[in-house]
């Protein structure tokens, strides 16, 4: 099991990586009125077949072969629905594939969302050949980070350079904090 | 609100040094287990804990990397450390354990022996 649902997010992220997505793009959306805490996992990689994605969810079924077990869908799927949310896979082959996470906000079995900054952080600066789109909303007040505008800015400079990494870094932490205002999610 | 305009002054500021950082080559990697084992027994501020420490000590020959699983999950979080044609590989690490291993190792060169998983125990 997962601590935080951050590092679901994270896990969930490295399989669009190793789909050769070019896109991926993350939303964490808190509303309030509708008590739902909604993530969206959404890349342009080579997407599932329909027998794949009705077998993601089953712990003993994996692509790989350095193990029998494939826990992190099933792990973010609990994780969602043990908290009166749900959770959905919608995928093409060839297109991409998008993952839908509903939590219930207050939910008492809710996980906390965690280090999203970190999270974030990690997917772009290990991931230099891809781009992501990130937004981060509560309610009416959001913040977007989009690699592309960065990559366009920086011209060749890469995001593991020391100084553009911390930018990042602190571009996410101080943008969250202004969304969260006295919110901790 | 963190505005673009820092961004655009770090590029004019660093334009000129990336290649110079490039040449300096990669002698030594740094390989972290990002599957969901690494990620669920505490592998995000392990990796953290590398790259960060590569930038403040200015280790500009030490390239942080992820990894999938590789099938030891029960020894996870893994960390190989690869200097030319040596793998290390240390488990069941932790923030204060990568501390020691970038001191010890990625600085001074000494494999600290007692985090490298023991090749006994692997029953083979």
């Amino acid at each position: 099991m997962m601590t935080e649902i951050s590092l679901n997010v994270l896990d969930v992220a490295q399989n669009s990586v190793r789909a050769n997505a070019s896109l991926i793009e993350i939303s964490v959306h808190a509303d309030t009125e509708k008590d739902t805490l909604t993530i969206v996992i959404a890349d342009d990689g080579c997407g599932m077949t329909e027998e794949q994605v009705k077998s993601v969810t089953d712990p003993f079924f994996t692509t790989r072969t350095t193990r029998k077990v494939g826990l992190g869908i099933p792990f973010y799927k609990f994780a969602a629905e043990s908290s009166g949310g749900s959770f959905n896979i919608k995928s093409e082959k060839g297109k991409g594939t998008v993952v839908t996470a509903v939590f219930g906000l207050t939910n008492i079995d809710r996980m906390p969302l965690g280090d999203m900054t970190s999270t974030i952080h990690m997917l772009v600066t290990l991931n230099g050949h891809i781009d992501f789109l990130y937004n981060y909303k509560v309610d009416d007040r959001e913040f977007t980070l989009d690699t592309r505008e960065f990559r366009e800015i920086l011209g060749g400079v890469p995001f593991d350079e020391p100084e553009v990494s911390n930018y990042i870094k602190e571009y996410l932490s101080e943008n969250k904090l202004e969304v969260d205002k006295n919110i901790t999610l | 609100m963190k505005t673009l305009e820092e961004l655009k002054a770090i590029r004019d500021r660093m334009q000129g040094q990336v290649n110079i950082r490039e040449e300096d080559g990669d002698a030594i990697r740094v390989v972290v287990g990002m599957a969901t084992c690494g990620i669920a027994a505490g592998a995000r501020p392990v990796l953290t804990a590398f790259s960060d420490a590569v930038q403040e000590k200015n280790l500009s020959n030490i390239s942080v990397t992820q990894t999938g699983c590789i099938g030891l999950c029960q020894y996870e979080p893994i960390v190989e450390v690869i200097t030319g044609t040596e793998k290390t590989t240390y488990v069941k690490m932790t923030v204060e354990k990568a501390k020691e291993v970038i001191d010890q190792h990625l600085i001074r060169g000494q494999v600290v022996a007692e985090y490298t998983i023991d090749s006994d125990k692997l029953g083979k």
